[in-house]
C-alpha cells in the first residue's frame, strides 16, 4: 500500500523532520519537544481501579506487577512492529526490555491512524516511519509522569532523578520500579512538552538481537484468525464463481444439507456459502453443492490475449506521468537507440495463512476477528455492507500469517464476505470464513499484469541522453474508495519507481496507458516497484552493454545528485567483491532501487550447471533506511524480502484462461522453497536520517539483479518474468 | 462413530467422519490449533506432525487409517531435539509471521532426530516440503545447524 494521504499530513511530516534534524544537531542533554502527535496529547490518562493499571497515554500502559504494555497500532505479520515500535517507546521510557509486552491496538482512527494516511492501516513500509516520533513522545510522556510521581513521593526535585532499565532512582539511594509508581503516576498530569533523548544516548534503538520471544510463535500458542474459537462458532466455506464476472443463477443445496454437520447454505453476492460445525464438514458440503452459474457477463479472455491487447494499447500515446527536457530533439541527436519491451504476469500474494475472518453480529453491533492490515478500512467496509455506523463495528486485530498487501484489501473483500454470510445466517453466532488454498489462489486479488516499453538514446560517449518509458496495465487504486487518489487519470502506484530514477537523464518521459480487465487487482509487496525496478534496472544493463561499459561503471556515470544511491551501490560492490574476477560456472548481476524512502542495492551471484540450469547461490544486499531502529529486523526483512521477490523472479505467476485462474494450489502455483533460497548477506548503512521502511524495499531489487546475472552470462536480455529454470 | 487417537501421549475420542483429515480432527475437534492449515494437499508442510517419530502431513491423513500410532503435535513437542530446535529458533530470531513455523519446527525436529548433524543437502531434502512465504529459510537453515551443535556440545 502506498502513501495515499501525503498532502494531508505534510504538516506532521515536516514537523517531525525538522525536529529530527534539529535534534540530531543537539549535543548533550535532550531537548524540548512540543507534543503534537495523536495518542500522546489530549488523552486522559487513567487508572484502572481493579487492576491498578496506569494507562499513561494511548500507547503505554503500566501495571503494578511492573509489566509495561505498548499498544501497537500496526499489525504484526512478521515484519516486526511488535518489536520495533515497542523498542522506540521503551527507549524513551528507559524501560527494561524484559518488562515490555506488545498488544495490538483496536480500530480507532483518531488515536491510531497511520500518520502518513489519516486512516488506520499498515503498508507502504510506513510503520516505523510514521510512528517514530509518536512512539518516542508516548514513551517520553510516560517516563515524565513516572518521574514526577517519584519526585513527589520522595520530595526531591525531578532533575535529581534518573531512570534506567525500568528503575527510577534518586541520588540519595531510594528507588522504585515503574510498577510501584504506576498508581502515583496516574495523579500526574499528561505533560504538554517532553524531552526526547539525543540519539547518541540510545540504548535500545540500534541494538541487535532485540526480539520479542513471548509471541508464542515457536510453540504453537500464538493465535491467528484461523485459530479463533468462540462459543457456538460455525465455519463457512464459499463456492466462488469459476470465472471472473460470473454470478449465481440458481443452486441446489439438497445434497449439501443432508450431510453431517452442515447447518445452513446461504447465497451472498460473491457466491454460495456452506455453514457447518467444522471445516471438513463445510468443505464436504461445498463439494456437494450443485450450482448453475450465469456466465453472461463472465470474462472470456486469457492472459495471453490480454497481453496482446496491452501491446495494441502500447501503440497509443497514453497519459504523461512525468516529462522533462525535449525527447524528440534528444533522440535525433542519439548515435544509438535501444528499445526493449518487458512483460509481467499477474501475481498472487499467497500468504501462508489463506484468507479468513470471524464475524459475529449481535443486537449490540458487530465484532470482527481478523489479521487486518487495515482495521479502519475493514470497519468501514462492514459498516457500509450492513448499513450501520462504523462505531458499532469492533475490530480485533490478530496476528496475520503473512499479508504482503492482501489483508489491506481496498474493498475489504473477504471481511465483508464474512459479514454478509453472518447476516444471511442470522443467528447471532460467530461465523468463521475459511478460504482454502485453491480459493485463495483462484479468487484474487492480484498484482496486475503489465507491459513496459522502454526506449533510450545514447550519445557518442555512451551517455543516456533520452529515456522514454511507457507502462500499460490495470490501476490498483481504481474500483475502490482509493480511486479518489488517481490524479488526472494517473494512478501513481502504476508508475512509482519509473518516475524517480536514480539516474540523471536530461530528456526523460514516463507515460501510462491504463487498461481495464475483470481480474481484481491490488497492491502487492512493494507495489509499483515490483515491475518498475525490473524494467528500469534490466534496461540499464542493456544500455550498458550497448555502450560497451561495465554495468556498475555505467550506473555510476549516470547517478544523480542523491549521494545515498551511490553509497548503497558502493557498499554492495565492495562487499560482493564485484571487482574480483568470478570463477568459471558463476555469473552475477547488480540492481539498485529506492522504494518507500529506503535505498537498496543487491548483487546476485548465480551458479550455472552443465545442463543449462542455474541456482541463485548468494545475494549481497546493501540498505540505507535511515536510523536503524533494530538492525536484526532490518536484516530479516531484507532476507525475507529477497526470498519473496525471488518467487516471481524465478517461477511464480498467475495465468488466466477463459476468464479463470489456471493455477490452484502450491503444486501448480510454485513458490520459492528451502532448496531455492540463496544465502543472503545484508549490510546496513549507518545513518542519522529519519527512519524509513524495510518491509518492502528489498523485494523489487532481486529479480533485476538475477536477470542481469543471466544477461551477463548469456548476452540475452530477459524481457519476461518469471525467468524460469534455464539460463 | 468415535475414532480413538493417541496424541501427545494421551488418548482422545474424536467423533468425526472417518475421512476427516487428522489436521481437522486436531484443530476443530480437539481444539489444538498449533498445527496449521496451509494447502490441504501435502504441498506446504504447515500441518506437519510426527507419526511414530516421522514427519507427516496431517492434512492428507484420514483419521481412520492411524490406529494406535503415536501422534505428536507442536503442543506435545518435548524431545531433546525439539527443545533444541525451539531454542535455536528463538536464539536466531527465525520467526516472522510465524504461521509456517509449527510445521517447520516439526520437520526440523524429525530431521535432527534421524540425523544428528545434517548438512545443507540434508536440510534441503528434509525442509523443502515446508513453505515459508516470509522466506525465513536462511535463518531456518542456520538454526537447524545451531541446534545440532548445541546438542552435540551437551553430549560431549
Ligand atoms: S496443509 Fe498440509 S501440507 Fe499444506
Ligand atoms: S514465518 Fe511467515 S510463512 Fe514462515
Amino acid at each position: 500500500m502506498r502513501d495515499i494521504k501525503e498532502s494531508n499530513t505534510s504538516d506532521v511530516t515536516s514537523i517531525s523532520r525538522r525536529v529530527f534534524f534539529k535534534k540530531s544537531a543537539t549535543i548533550g542533554a535532550g531537548f524540548t519537544l512540543a507534543m503534537t502527535l495523536p495518542g500522546c496529547v489530549a488523552f486522559e490518562s487513567n487508572l484502572n481501579a481493579v487492576s491498578g493499571e496506569l494507562t499513561a497515554n494511548a500507547f503505554v500502559r503500566i501495571s503494578p506487577d511492573n509489566a509495561v504494555t505498548i499498544i501497537i497500532k500496526h499489525i504484526e505479520f512478521g515484519q516486526g512492529t511488535f518489536t520495533g515500535l515497542a523498542t522506540i517507546a521503551a527507549e524513551e521510557m528507559d524501560a527494561d526490555w524484559g518488562q515490555i509486552v506488545s498488544e495490538a491496538a483496536p480500530a480507532n482512527r483518531k488515536l491510531y491512524a497511520n500518520l502518513h494516511w489519516g486512516t488506520q492501516g499498515t503498508g507502504g513500509s510506513t510503520a516505523i516511519a510514521n510512528s517514530y516520533m509518536q512512539m518516542r513522545e508516548a514513551g517520553a510522556s510516560a517516563r515524565y509522569m513516572l518521574v514526577a510521581a517519584a519526585a513527589q513521593r520522595w520530595s526531591v526535585p525531578v532533575d535529581q532523578i534518573t531512570v534506567s532499565k525500568g528503575i527510577v532512582s534518586h541520588q540519595s539511594g531510594v528507588s522504585a520500579s515503574f510498577g510501584e509508581l504506576a498508581e502515583a503516576a496516574s495523579n500526574q498530569s499528561v505533560p504538554k512538552k517532553v524531552y526526547l533523548k539525543d540519539p547518541k544516548d540510545f540504548t535500545l534503538i540500534g541494538r541487535d538481537n532485540l526480539s520479542r520471544k513471548d509471541l508464542g510463535k515457536t510453540d504453537g500458542t500464538a493465535i491467528f484468525t484461523q485459530d479463533v474459537k468462540l462459543p457456538g462458532m460455525l465455519t463457512a466455506l464459499v463456492a466462488h464463481p469459476p470465472r471472473f464476472g460470473a454470478k449465481v443463477k440458481s443452486f441446489s443445496d439438497k445434497k449439501a444439507k443432508a450431510l453431517n454437520g452442515v447447518v445452513n447454505v446461504v447465497e451472498i453476492p460473491s457466491g454460495v456459502a456452506v455453514i457447518a460445525d467444522t471445516f471438513w464438514n463445510a468443505k464436504k458440503g461445498r463439494d456437494a453443492l450443485v450450482i448453475d452459474w450465469d456466465f453472461s457477463k463472465a470474462m472470456t479472455e486469457s492472459s495471453a490475449q490480454q497481453m496482446q491487447r496491452y501491446r495494441e494499447a502500447g501503440n497509443e500515446d497514453g497519459l504523461t506521468a512525468h516529462t522533462q527536457g525535449d525527447l524528440g530533439e534528444a533522440f535525433k541527436g542519439a548515435v544509438k537507440i535501444v528499445e526493449a519491451d518487458y512483460e509481467f504476469p499477474y501475481l498472487a500474494h499467497a500468504t501462508m495463512e489463506p484468507m479468513n475472518c470471524v464475524v459475529q453480529i449481535t443486537d449490540d453491533g458487530v465484532e470482527v476477528w481478523n489479521g487486518s492490515q487495515s482495521p479502519t478500512g475493514d470497519q468501514l467496509g462492514i459498516a457500509a455492507a450492513l448499513w450501520m455506523l462504523p462505531g458499532n463495528v469492533k475490530v480485533n486485530t490478530l496476528f496475520a500469517g503473512g499479508s504482503f498487501g492482501r489483508r489491506a484489501n481496498k474493498n475489504a473483500d473477504y471481511v465483508v464476505e464474512t459479514a454478509l454470510i453472518a447476516k444471511e445466517h442470522g443467528q447471532s453466532v460467530p461465523i468463521k470464513l475459511v478460504w482454502t488454498r485453491e480459493d485463495d489462489t483462484n479468487s484474487g486479488y492480484f498484482r496486475p499484469m503489465y507491459l513496459h516499453k522502454l526506449r533510450a538514446g545514447l550519445d557518442s560517449n555512451g551517455k543516456i541522453i533520452a529515456w522514454q518509458h511507457k507502462i500499460i496495465g490495470q490501476s490498483v487504486m481504481s474500483d475502490s474508495v482509493y480511486a479518489a487518489f488517481i490524479k488526472n487519470g494517473i494512478d501513481g502506484s502504476s508508475v512509482e519507481g519509473a518516475t524517480s530514477l536514480p539516474y540523471s537523464i536530461p530528456n526523460f518521459e514516463v507515460k501510462l496507458n491504463t487498461v481495464e480487465s475483470q481480474v481484481p487487482v491490488l497492491w502487492w509487496r512493494s507495489v509499483g516497484s515490483t515491475h518498475t525496478a525490473y524494467s528500469t534496472e534490466v534496461f540499464m544493463d542493456e544500455l550498458a552493454a550497448a555502450a560497451g561499459q561495465d554495468p556498475v561503471a555505467f550506473r555510476r556515470a549516470h547517478l544523480g545528485d542523491d549521494p545515498r544511491y551511490k553509497a548503497v551501490l558502493d557498499l554492495v560492490i565492495e562487499k560482493s567483491g564485484w571487482d574480483n574476477a568470478l570463477p568459471d560456472g558463476k555469473s552475477r548481476g547488480v540492481a539498485i532501487h529506492k522504494s518507500f524512502g529506503s535505498y537498496v542495492a543487491q548483487v546476485a551471484e548465480l551458479v550455472l550447471d552443465h545442463k543449462g540450469g542455474y541456482k541463485v547461490d548468494k545475494v549481497v544486499c546493501a540498505v540505507d533506511c535511515g536510523v536503524a531502529i533494530n538492525p536484526d529486523i532490518i536484516r530479516a526483512q531484507m532476507e525475507g524480502g529477497i526470498g519473496y521477490g525471488l518467487s516471481p523472479a524465478l517461477m511464480s505467476e498467475i495465468t488466466i484462461d477463459n476468464g479463470a485462474v489456471v493455477e490452484s494450489n502450491f503444486d501448480t502455483h510454485r513458490v520459492v522453497r528451502m532448496r531455492d533460497m540463496p544465502g543472503v548477506d545484508v549490510h546496513i548503512i549507518a545513518s542519522s536520517e529519519p527512519p524509513t521502511g524495510v518491509g518492502e524495499p528489498a523485494t523489487p531489487v532481486i529479480a533485476p539483479a538475477v536477470a542481469n546475472a543471466l544477461f551477463a552470462h548469456s548476452g540475452k536480455a530477459r524481457h519476461k518474468l518469471p525467468l524460469g529454470q534455464k539460463v | 462413530m468415535a475414532i480413538s487417537l493417541k496424541i501427545n501421549g494421551e488418548k482422545h475420542q474424536v467423533d468425526a467422519d472417518p475421512d476427516t483429515p487428522l489436521l481437522w480432527a486436531i484443530r476443530d475437534h480437539l481444539d489444538m490449533t498449533g498445527t496449521k492449515f496451509g494447502c490441504g494437499i501435502a504441498s506446504c508442510g504447515a500441518c506437519t506432525v510426527h507419526l511414530n517419530g516421522q514427519a507427516v502431513r496431517s492434512c492428507v491423513l484420514p483419521i481412520s487409517v492411524i490406529g494406535d500410532q503415536e501422534i505428536t503435535t507442536i503442543e506435545g513437542l518435548s524431545s531433546r531435539e525439539g527443545k533444541a530446535i525451539q531454542a535455536a529458533w528463538d536464539e536466531l530470531a527465525v520467526v516472522q509471521c510465524g504461521y509456517c513455523q509449527s510445521g517447520q519446527i516439526m520437520s526440523a525436529t524429525a530431521l535432527l532426530e534421524n540425523n544428528a548433524s545434517p548438512n545443507d543437502a540434508d536440510i534441503d531434502a528434509a525442509l523443502s516440503g515446508n513453505i515459508c512465504r516470509c522466506s525465513t529459510y536462511t535463518r531456518i537453515r542456520a538454526a537447524v545447524k545451531h541446534a545440532s551443535q548445541t546438542i552435540s556440545v551437551k553430549e560431549v
